[in-house]
């Protein structure tokens, strides 16, 4: 890539990549946390995908049980640092807040439960439960992101042996490697990794399911898989161009920001990021934070059908990235390198099959826009090269199919659980599928004829 | 326009807030300074026999986040000599003619050395005495303050002794730490006191150190009991005020005294019989410059209610105050919520449902759960009026229709005595009430 963006001093990186939200001091925690109604059958924890009693977590630390609170959060969700800081609490708990019915702003819910579970982590992780009398068991879990951690965590606490294999030298899956520096890091998606380790489970990185160690291999070994694999494969635009030195996958580039080396990731000084989800919000405001000088966000729809949340937009917003709706790529231009991007202005027509207006290329408004480096995030699919080495596995619409209940897929020795059966969704809702699939497990594995 | 002077007991002020015999009034500077701000009077801190103090002297319960909901103290009386805070009452006095300047006194139990306090204290110039007959610490154990106030006996003597010899008016302030403040309120009437001033702290232990396990305030590891103040203790104050302004025998102007914070809170007393209102923690935690609002918030709500000089407002709610047995029986309300402002926190529903009497359920509307009286077996207790945190969200609606009356003194009349639950059961029947 030629026109690399200059790079930045140390402290303009730290400055770019310091939390958006930074955490309580204790004195401002015990404010937040009397501030608290304390509801009964709360709004909170009915919009939490895990259920966590958030009003009696908060009153625990208004208290002074910090212990308790983290306890109480920990009994609905293992993945609470990463949902605390990283969790759209506007759409979920803190948007069900009752003060928003009363006009003012909402318990910082998600900076709470932060305050407890870095008390947690920072006084070495006091044991909290007590995990079940051995039942001889053994799960295979595969992936170890947030749908299999807490998987895991929940199977130990059941009393079973569990092994989680993962691809990658860190685990953590999306939690270490797909959000934000701003948001969390990488080292608190490890504390969490360790505390599950804490729990007995035994994690196999670098150890890629399917070449690494085969299925068979698994079905040998453990008396049931859970399969937490999220989506692998980036989707492609399928337009010339497209593999140009220079063109790359959102996910992959936000993971090279994750590891905090921000010199070595070069930007262009004119980058283009395709697609309007929150994963190409997160790509423009890296690439602005690394010191891209012009930064684009091109959709081809308009912005009332862009999938990325209300407060993500803003957030892109304030930091100068460009919007350019209903415009869509036709092709990328470059000779060896990506030297430009040529569109076409978009109008919406009628709805399509899933109700959003459909795009319509508008004849004679092709134009050119010049960048440097041109970022695609338009979704993720399931690896079907991995899905396919399972025995009678039923995949609907690109999504496993399972059990609403026990996530057991149409395999019965295999549950799934996380992206990989609802098409993307957030590390809460992963974190909530591993460890009611967990549940199923255990039960099926408790039927006499099972296991 | 408003008029908010007094005269308590003979004692003038331009507006009835006094600061009450505590460390903010310990020296000339503080209550000069407390004038300047705009406080119509000041009850010098108590002087008299020679003391020393120790550290810590504080110890405050706070609650849910805020700071000093009530504050106890182990200072003693002034740990300055008795001729300098006479020699600052009287520059202070001579400073401000127009604000009461009160000598606070308390002097061991000879008749000699009060006359000689009480004749070097009018000497001043100050315009009242105020006997301390309350500090429940130190000077207690010394045979002074509460050990006076106790005792309606000692209290009636100790006074007589001042009364008989004092050319000024003479409060009496009366301590909480007894079983009933009427007593020791007639013996001080009996004695001639001009009027009393009430509550003096409370006996309290404010708390334990979960890490060092001591009592809070420690000195050097130990601690005991000291005098409770603050906003906590209004409520008790409120009580032995009327207590004592409805009582025959006594008849005496009251300086009311415990956790006045706000110009509601003085209201509250003035309504209930005080003349003049004494305020300490409240300054302790914010400074004079309160009386700003204390002023003004009172003027404001005079003016809205048409009032043009407290002796209109004094005592009007005490025509309220009555025994249980002259309550009405028949006098029925319900809870009311109003679902347009209800923001589903569901705490009237768990307070009805665990401490109550299981008559708010919660019944799905529009995809969030509603709590709903059941009106019929509401016994309108007014819990669920009290935990709602949305201003008249839940109200307490009337549903007799107020032509029948009767107390339980006056159904006690009607029924037979010795009363049996079946004339009571029998008695509700008739009414419509029924107790599930």
């Amino acid at each position: 890539m030629n026109n690399i963006a200059p790079k930045l001093t140390p402290e303009e990186y730290e400055k770019n990549f310091a939390e958006i939200h930074p955490p309580f001091s204790k004195n401002s925690a015990m404010v937040e946390a009397n501030r608290c109604l304390y509801c009964y059958d709360s709004p909170c924890m009915k919009a939490c995908p895990t259920h966590i009693d958030i009003s009696t977590f908060i009153k625990k630390i208004a208290t002074g049980n910090v212990k308790g609170s983290a306890k109480t959060i920990l009994e609905s969700n293992w993945i609470a640092l990463t949902c605390a800081k990283a969790c759209p609490v506007a759409v979920l708990c803190e948007g069900a807040c009752v003060y928003n019915e009363r006009d003012e702003k909402p318990i910082e819910i998600g900076r709470l439960q932060r305050y407890a579970i870095d008390w947690y982590f920072g006084n070495g992780m006091p044991p909290l439960f007590s995990p079940a009398p051995p039942t001889g068991k053994s799960i295979g879990i595969i992936g170890g992101g947030p749908a299999g951690l807490s998987c895991a965590a929940e199977l130990c606490l059941l009393g079973h042996t569990v092994t989680v294999y993962d691809a990658k030298e860190i685990p953590g899956g999306l939690d270490t490697w797909g959000i934000a520096p701003y948001k969390t890091t990488q080292a608190d998606s490890i504390k969490e990794v360790k505390l599950v380790q804490s729990l007995g489970a035994t994690i196999m990185t670098k150890t890629m399911v399917g070449s690494d160690i085969t299925i068979d291999e698994l079905l040998k070994t453990h008396n049931a898989i859970f399969i937490g694999v999220g989506l692998n494969h980036p989707s492609r635009l399928n337009i010339e161009g497209e593999d140009l030195p220079g063109v790359h996958d959102a996910l992959a580039f936000i993971a090279r920001v994750t590891t905090r080396k921000w010199p070595s990731v070069n930007v262009g000084k004119r980058v283009a990021v395709i697609g309007a989800g929150n994963t190409a919000i997160d790509a423009v405001t890296e690439s602005k934070r690394l010191g891209a000088e012009q930064v684009m966000l091109i959709y081809r729809r308009s912005q009332n059908e862009m999938p990325a949340y209300e407060f993500e937009y803003e957030l892109a917003k304030s930091d100068g990235v460009e919007f350019h709706f209903l415009t869509s790529p036709l092709r990328i231009i470059g000779n060896g390198k990506v030297e430009a991007i040529e569109c076409t202005r978009m109008s919406l027509g009628k709805p399509d099959a899933e109700g959003r207006r459909a795009p319509i290329p508008v004849p004679g408004s092709e134009f050119r826009i010049p960048v440097d480096m041109v970022i695609k995030s338009v979704g993720q699919n399931i690896e079907e090269s991995f899905f396919s080495k399972i025995p009678n596995l039923k995949i609907e619409n690109g999504q496993v199919v399972v059990h609403p209940e026990s996530f057991q897929t149409s395999n019965p020795k295999f549950f799934a659980g996380g992206d990989c059966i609802n098409g993307g969704k957030e590390v809460v809702n992963a974190a909530a599928d591993g460890k009611r699939a967990a549940y199923g497990i255990d039960q099926w594995l408790r039927r006499p004829a099972n296991g | 326009m408003v008029d908010l002077s007094i005269s308590c007991g003979g004692i003038k002020s331009p507006n009835p807030f006094w600061l009450a015999s505590a460390p903010p009034t310990n020296s000339a500077y503080q209550v000069c300074k407390a004038f300047e701000a705009g406080w119509g009077g000041a009850v010098w801190k108590t002087i008299g026999e020679p003391v020393m103090n120790v550290v810590n002297r504080y110890g405050s319960v706070d609650y849910n986040g805020q700071k000093i909901l009530g504050l106890n103290n182990i200072e003693l009386i002034s740990d300055r000599p008795i001729e300098v805070n006479l020699r600052e009452i009287a520059e202070t006095k001579e400073l401000w003619p127009d604000r009461a300047v009160i000598a606070s006194l308390m002097v061991e139990s000879d008749r000699q050395v009060w006359h000689d306090m009480v004749m070097r204290a009018i000497d001043t110039g100050c315009d009242g005495i105020e006997l301390n007959y309350g500090c429940p610490h130190g000077m207690s154990e010394r045979g002074m303050g509460a050990a006076v106030g106790q005792v309606p006996e000692y209290c009636e003597m100790i006074t007589k002794w001042v009364t008989e010899i004092s050319t000024i008016p003479v409060l009496v302030k009366l301590t909480p730490n007894v079983t009933d403040v009427r007593y020791p309120g007639r013996a001080a009437k009996k004695a001639g006191a001009q009027g009393l001033s009430l509550i003096n702290t409370i006996n309290t232990i404010m708390g334990v150190n979960l890490d060092t396990l001591e009592v809070n305030p420690s000195v050097d590891g130990k601690g005991g009991h000291g005098g409770y103040a603050g906003p906590a203790v209004k409520p008790i104050a409120l009580n032995m005020v009327s207590q004592i302004a409805t009582d025959k025998e006594i008849g005496l102007p009251i300086s009311g005294i415990g956790g006045i914070s706000t110009w509601r809170d003085a209201l509250e007393f003035i309504l209930l019989g005080a003349t003049s209102v004494q305020v300490c923690t409240a300054v302790m935690h914010y400074g004079f410059r309160i009386i700003d609002d204390l002023v003004e918030g009172m003027s404001n709500w005079m003016e809205e209610k048409k009032f043009t000089s407290l002796n209109q407002v004094r005592g009007k709610s005490l025509l309220g105050i009555s025994d249980f047995g002259n309550l009405n029986l028949l006098y029925k309300t319900t809870a009311r919520i109003d679902e347009t402002k209800c923001i589903h926190c569901n705490l009237c529903h768990i307070a009805c449902e665990d401490s109550a009497h299981q008559c708010i359920d919660l019944v799905a509307v529009n995809g969030h759960m509603q709590p709903r009286v059941r009106e019929d077996d509401c016994v309108g207790c007014r819990l669920c009026f009290i935990v709602c945190p949305v201003e008249s969200c839940i109200s307490m609606v009337r549903k007799d229709d107020g032509t029948e009356a009767i107390t339980w003194n006056e159904l006690m009349k009607q029924l037979p005595q010795p009363l049996t639950w079946q004339a009571l059961r029998s008695f509700q029947a008739k009414h419509g009430i029924d107790i599930h």
